[in-house]
């Protein structure tokens, strides 16, 4: 077990300016176990009088190691870990994982499952909102919101315990496709869903967008430009609240993005509010998403046949003899991914989520690396709350949408 | 059947301290408001309008750990984090209950690996173990009932 290090005030000069060595400014601690840090991150606040002069960010309290536990696993027994990254997004994670495998074999994907990707995809960034929009809402003291955010949110959950059996850490997509295929309640189950999210969204909206208390904490806080934005790597919302026009959907389309019809929110503002508008108006796409992919959803399989990557199906390996060995052979050595590197990244609800996944010509990853966005937005941190309150602080960590499992894999 | 039929007409209850004790006890347990992972978003579930834990007087999260007298680990626990953790609860006033939320709490779930701490009960005494990855909120809820079971169960003698 690790101990408690006593760090002195010299140890941390080359954090803290001269003031706070001096003893002018104060030095605070946030977190880890803060309600409005949002998960388990810490911060040191130096403070002039309520001034936030600086922020500092510690994290690593929930370092887990997946990236070095996916090594030890082979190419599909290591998805299950990235579930557990962004737990807001799990589907959006596996997606990431499986493109770039699929872009390392060279496999291709049925359309159905791509379609049922982009949907699935769409509903966990609608999910992944709602808990944003609770939360964040829920720091600024209003509690309503986060009522009926998490009512919405539980049919989301409803519809994928519907396809895969778990709420959270589905699995569902894999590796040249999807797990199986979707059960007939479950387009009845998702245009429910479809019928009563925009006056949902109309809903959580009147609660906050006029508010005058809402614009009042978030109008003007926790402001940065554009340039800035870019130059501190922001992607997501917190990007496209500033003005920058950056969608991966958009720029290097993955699964048919193509094909969809929808619009990327922009505000110039980059504050709080902005960040806050550009989230609501993403969710609306999202519907608009869902609804075109729903109507659109062909038939066909949900799997690549490929069986040299992909398991035969269930029904197949009681009668052919090829089947039962693929199956056999996948499911205890897996299958060797030809050497080489690869970069896939996509659209997440809070931003650019990457992999990096370098195949050294066996059944394991040798390298896997992901380019987290919560990890890139929180490093702005710093810029965004420098001279705001105390108070503001709370708004600022909770626009910029970080998920401590994201931060620290 | 109300509480008048029971009083009786002289309007007493006869109970014993122990029984009254724990029922306060078991009804206003506060639990500290304190997530660690994934499966925090699950007990934020189980607190929301779907599942309502209120209903077992447990809505009030307490962020201070000198306010609260339940400690609901969900997630994991890593090497980082565990002197935390166990400061936390020193920090907490008798009595007070620990509830393990999820595999990765109870014993280091699908990662087994350099960084997690194999099972929070390294670091605090656990008194419920909830398994699942992560658990739904009804396993929480009956987690949290099955605690309230064992606190009805203990008798004054036992009381440090
Ligand atoms: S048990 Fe599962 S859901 Fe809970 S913290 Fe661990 S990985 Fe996350």
């Amino acid at each position: 077990m690790s101990q408690i290090e006593e760090v002195t005030l010299d140890g941390m000069s080359h954090l803290v300016s001269d003031r706070a060595l001096k003893g002018e400014t104060m030095l605070l601690n946030m977190g880890p176990q803060h309600p409005s840090t949002h998960g388990v991150l810490r911060l040191l606040l130096e403070l002039d009088g309520e001034t936030v002069v600086n922020a500092i960010p510690d994290i690593g309290f929930l370092h887990t190691g997946i990236e070095k536990n996916m090594e030890a696993k082979t190419y599909q027994k290591a998805e299950v870990m990235t579930d557990r990254m962004d737990y807001l997004n799990t589907t959006g994670n596996n997606l990431a994982y499986c493109l770039a495998i699929e872009k390392l074999v060279g496999l291709d994907v049925p359309e159905r499952a791509q379609t049922l990707r982009v949907l699935l995809a769409e509903l966990q960034r609608l999910a992944s909102h709602l808990v944003w929009l609770g939360t964040s809402a829920l720091d600024l003291a209003a509690m309503s919101d986060f009522m009926y955010c998490f009512r919405e949110r539980e049919m989301i959950m409803d519809i994928y315990e519907l396809i895969s059996g778990q709420r959270m850490m589905t699995t569902y997509i894999r590796p040249g496709g999807v797990w199986r295929d979707v059960p007939v309640e479950f387009e009845t189950a998702v245009r429910e869903l479809l019928k009563i999210m925009p006056r949902r969204i109309d809903e959580y909206e009147s609660l906050l967008t006029k508010n005058p208390l809402f614009i009042d904490r978030t109008a003007g806080i926790g402001k940065i430009s554009a340039e800035d934005a870019v130059n501190w790597g922001l992607t997501g919302a917190c990007l496209r609240g500033s003005g920058v026009y950056y969608d991966i959907r958009k720029f290097a389309p993955y699964s048919g993005y193509e094909q969809y019809d929808f619009e990327v929110p922009l505000r110039t503002e980059g504050d709080v509010r902005a960040r806050y508008l550009v989230r609501v108006a993403e969710m609306r796409q999202s519907v608009r998403i869902i609804q075109q992919a729903l109507d659109k959803l062909p038939m066909g399989p949900v799997r690549s046949s490929n069986y040299k990557f992909v398991p035969p199906p269930r029904s197949e390996i009681g009668t052919s003899m090829e089947a039962l060995i693929h199956h056999f052979k996948l499911w205890t050595e897996g299958f060797n991914a030809p050497a080489g590197s690869v970069y896939v990244a996509v659209e997440s609800p809070k931003g650019e989520q990457g992999v990096f996944l370098e195949g050294n010509g066996g059944p394991k990853p040798w390298r896997i690396h992901f380019r987290n966005p919560s990890f890139d937005n929180l490093q702005a941190l710093p810029v965004l709350a420098k001279g705001f309150l105390v108070a503001d602080l709370v708004a600022i960590i909770g626009s910029i949408d970080i998920v401590l499992g994201d931060v620290d894999r | 059947m109300g509480l008048e039929q029971k009083l009786g007409n002289m309007g007493v209850v006869t109970t014993r301290l122990e029984d009254l004790v724990n029922w306060s006890r078991t009804n206003a347990m506060w639990p500290m408001l304190f997530g660690l992972a994934c499966c925090a978003i699950e007990m934020m579930s189980a607190q929301a309008a779907n599942y309502d834990m209120s209903r077992f007087g447990m809505e009030l999260m307490r962020a201070s750990p000198r306010q609260s007298d339940l400690m609901i680990v969900a997630g994991r626990v890593s090497r980082k984090m565990a002197p935390v953790l166990r400061r936390l609860y020193d920090q907490m006033p008798d009595p007070k209950w620990v509830i393990s939320m999820g595999d990765c709490a109870s014993c280091g779930g699908v990662f087994n690996n350099y960084a997690v701490v194999q099972g929070v009960d390294e670091v605090v005494p656990v008194d419920v173990y909830v398994a699942g990855c992560p658990p739904r909120p009804e396993a929480l809820i009956h987690g949290v009932i099955t605690l309230h079971e064992k606190v009805r169960r203990e008798r004054m003698k036992d009381w440090a």
